[in-house]
């Protein structure tokens, strides 16, 4: 005897849709985490239902340990690990253009490679309109300013341009929820302040998106210092810019090193994801960036100081080049379902038991 | 036999709530403990992975817990379930010290949330575990391990030494080789036989291989007869045990809560024949669904089948296997293998017999049959708007009603009436002193609480 025939036919979503039946007939995890009221709130599961709940999860694995019915036991259920696998397929899909996602790679070697390309393409522009002499600080020495400009810029133009179509096709496949002043607020909310992450995980993350945003503010300002107020750099060490890129690059290595060593000491089962280095790759790029950022700053006046600023300029090149293929998409996701979840949670109740006692 | 074991003051039989309660109420005692879990590792703690929540006196609301439970009310809760079958001074000493161990269980880390959604109706009475059973016996052997409370997965006891009623030793199979371990007291925690399927054919006969088992294959009982056989009086009628209506395609064993169907009372029940055998709406729901798995276990070949319309499919929380669905009532029985013919002129005569009303599924409403033998006589719905939906059924038995008899120490009582001096019984193996018959949501945890609690200080003493 088989029952009719399921929403979805294959592939890790097809194993998300018959692991959310399942959770949602037993419900006993609906106090961990914002996925299992979401889920409640249907009894069937799309394949674009499936894609939202499993943006939803943070992968605490809280209700891995809790649930009685993970391998060997014959439901095999591991809901952390699937949704795992959900969300790196929903970021292979939705990269633009799709080839290039880093989702189902191993990236270590490719982000080794682009970094070196990189750092080569800033040489060659110092080699061509600048120089290799350390003078005095004079960045602009090194690398022309409207060449830096040029270069970065057009690279984050086009990572941005990429990243917004990546966003819609996760929206069309996994959200459209019309956007309402309430539920907006929430999700802002829920997202800038990680109301659904606990412990170190939260803080380190914290030091890691805020020092992000510092360092992406530094360079905001010195653009504007250089561009209308005619201010060059370098800036000196109180000044606004470096104020904001010391306390970013800061958050930068503190961030993501603590999220490096809890990424380690996780239990495996909870996301054998292939490829592993996933989410590391991505966290390796923002420490170097600060790391040789800082380093850059510390001695900015010493004979090092020019292929210092080469190889900063490189390994941020990479980076933002490499933002819309890799784990960074994860935030935007992420705030789409919660975006997701605040609407439905302003609009429906959960489907519940019909009053019956648990026995 | 392999290496010897040192002698410990207390062994503890399972790995479930009663037996962790046990072993660190015993350990925080003073003794040395080991528990004998006779599952692996990843099976560990019986039944109780599969729990839910603690019902709980409280006289104010507490963190999860809303209004007040007085003793009287929850002693007058558990008379009417049991029809009286409970030993009062048992009842009251575990209702009285229920509050004492919800604060207990707090202090050693387990995490409690507000009543599931849509059991709204147990917020007052039942502190639910964050997460669930399993959650909370996992915080219990955390706390084990810090202690040193030597753990014994696989190690199943097989055989009990005694001198006259004082416990020696315990033959336990320790992956599968047999070692001696000697203590100072036993507690057996270790759960009912509803995993026995011979033992259940005693009282069931053929019956019993076609039943379910809702949770942990463990539960052999082989503890309980192993001291049943040294002379321990029991207490609980031998062949009852909890069983209830749960969908076919369940696994033979520890299938859980997903399993359970409560589509019944909105439609029709019929048996392998294409037959309606029995009243569906007879009574709320939850009065009645744990009497389901004796009438399925009394139709042919032990299988029946629960069909709902596009109506009332909806009403009920979703089950984890999917329904099989039709256009027509013809379709359907052919998808459930039934009879054709049968089950269109069961639903036909049905639908005649239907008296309009306005039915109300939360409530007893007026929608009842007329003339029809067995009679629907609520929520009594014409069957007649596709799709319809149809559910194989199996008797499914969630636990034993046999059990140890024991005094309030926990203490296990002797056929001549005189307790043993250190064999101590907590949890389901002694349920049945509390809970002769029926069930109340949450009070299997609480038993298992109390008296695991009651048995370890009771062991650790029986030590001095």
């Amino acid at each position: 005897m088989q029952p009719s025939s399921p929403l979805i036919q294959e592939g890790p979503v097809h194993e998300g849709e018959r692991l959310l039946r399942l959770c949602n007939a037993c419900r006993y995890c609906e106090g961990f985490c914002a996925v299992f009221p979401a889920m409640e709130r249907r009894s069937k599961f799309s394949a674009a239902d499936v894609n939202y709940l499993a943006n939803l999860c943070h992968n605490c694995g809280e209700c891995f340990y809790a649930c009685p019915y993970t391998p060997p036991h014959e439901y095999a259920l591991n809901l952390p690990k699937v949704l795992a696998e959900i969300r790196v397929e929903s970021y292979a899909r939705s990269a633009f253009p799709r080839s290039f996602s880093l989702a189902h790679r191993s990236s270590t070697l490719i982000i080794s490679a682009l970094v070196a390309i990189a750092i080569a393409v800033m040489a060659a522009i110092a080699a061509a309109f600048g120089g290799f002499a350390s003078t005095g600080a004079d960045f602009y020495a090194v690398i022309p300013h409207r060449a830096m400009f040029v270069t970065l810029g057009l690279v984050f133009v086009l990572a941005a341009i990429a990243m917004l179509v990546a966003f819609f096709r996760f929206w069309h496949d996994a959200i459209r929820v019309p956007i309402e002043a309430a539920p907006l607020i929430v999700s802002l909310e829920d997202t800038l302040r990680l109301t659904n992450l606990n412990g170190p995980r939260r803080w380190f993350h914290h030091a890691t998106f805020y020092g992000f945003l510092l360092c992406f503010a530094s360079t905001c300002v010195a653009a504007f210092y250089h561009s209308v107020l005619g201010w060059r750099a370098p800036y000196p060490y109180c000044s606004v810019p470096v104020i904001l890129g010391t306390l970013g690059g800061i958050g930068l290595l503190a961030g993501p090193a603590g999220l490096f060593w809890l990424k380690r000491k996780r239990d495996p089962a909870l996301d054998d994801l292939n490829p592993r280095d996933f989410g590391d790759s991505f966290i390796v790029l923002l420490l170097l960036a600060s790391f040789t950022g800082l380093l850059l700053l510390a001695l900015r006046e010493t004979a090092a100081m020019s292929w210092l600023l080469i190889v900063h300029l490189g390994v941020v090149l990479a980076l933002f080049a490499s933002l819309p293929y890799g784990k960074f998409m994860h935030g935007k996701f992420r705030f789409a379902a919660l975006l997701r979840n605040a609407f439905e949670q302003s609009r429906y109740t959960a489907i519940e038991r019909q009053g019956t006692e648990p026995k | 036999m392999s290496e010897p074991f040192p002698v410990f003051d207390v062994l503890v039989a399972g790995g479930g709530n009663a037996a962790m309660c046990a072993a660190l109420g015993a350990r925080e005692s003073g003794a040395t403990v080991v528990v004998a879990e006779c599952a692996p590792q990843h099976m560990r703690a019986g039944n109780s992975r599969h729990a839910r929540n603690f019902r709980c006196m409280h006289a104010s609301p507490t963190s999860v817990l809303t209004d007040a439970y007085t003793e009287e009310e929850y002693f007058n809760d558990l008379l009417q379930v049991t029809s009286g079958q409970t030993d009062e001074e048992l009842a009251r000493l575990l209702i009285r010290s229920s509050p004492e161990c919800f604060a207990w269980m707090t202090q050693h880390g387990v995490r409690f949330q507000p009543s599931l959604t849509g059991t709204l109706q147990l917020g007052r009475t039942n502190a639910f575990f964050l997460g669930g059973g399993k959650a909370l016996v996992n915080t219990y052997y955390a706390i084990a391990e810090k202690l040193g409370i030597r753990v014994l997965y696989n190690a199943e006891v097989t055989a009990l030494r005694m001198s006259g009623a004082r416990f020696e030793s315990a033959t336990v199979s320790v992956d599968g080789s047999p070692v001696e371990i000697r203590a100072k007291a036993l507690v057996a925690a270790s759960g009912g036989f509803e995993a026995n399927l011979e033992w259940l054919s005693e009282a069931w006969g053929e019956a019993a291989k076609n039943f379910i088992i809702r949770g942990t294959p463990y539960n052999r009982g082989k503890v309980l007869r192993l001291l049943l056989d040294h002379g321990a009086d029991h207490v609980g009628d031998p062949s009852q045990c909890h069983a209830i209506a749960l969908d076919a395609r369940a696994p033979k064993f520890d299938g859980g809560i997903v399993t359970r169907l409560d589509t019944l009372p909105l439609g029709i029940v019929v048996n392998q024949r294409g037959q309606r055998f029995y009243d569906e709406g007879e009574d709320l729901w939850p009065k009645r669904y744990a009497i389901w798995g004796r009438l399925i276990a009394q139709q042919p070949d032990q299988i029946a089948y629960s069909i709902v319309d596009s109506k009332t499919a909806g009403m009920v929380m979703p089950s984890a296997f999917p329904a099989f669905e039709a256009r027509t009532i013809r379709e359907l029985a052919g998808l459930l293998t039934l009879c054709a013919d049968t089950l269109d002129a069961t639903v036909d005569r049905f639908n005649r017999s239907c008296v309009d009303g306005s039915f109300d599924h939360t409530r007893l409403d007026n929608c009842h049959t007329r003339g029809l033998s067995p009679d629907k006589t609520h929520w009594a719905l014409k069957l007649d708007s596709p799709p319809f939906f149809g559910y194989p059924l199996r008797p499914g038995i969630t636990f034993t009603y046999l059990g140890l008899k024991v005094n309030r120490c926990g203490q296990v009582i002797l056929k001549d009436g005189q307790p043993a001096p250190n064999v101590f019984a907590a949890g389901e193996i002694m349920a049945g002193n509390i809970l002769g018959q029926g069930y109340l949501a949450g009070i299997g945890m609480t038993i298992g609480t109390v008296f695991g609690r009651i048995a370890g200080g009771g062991a650790a003493s029986a030590t001095q």
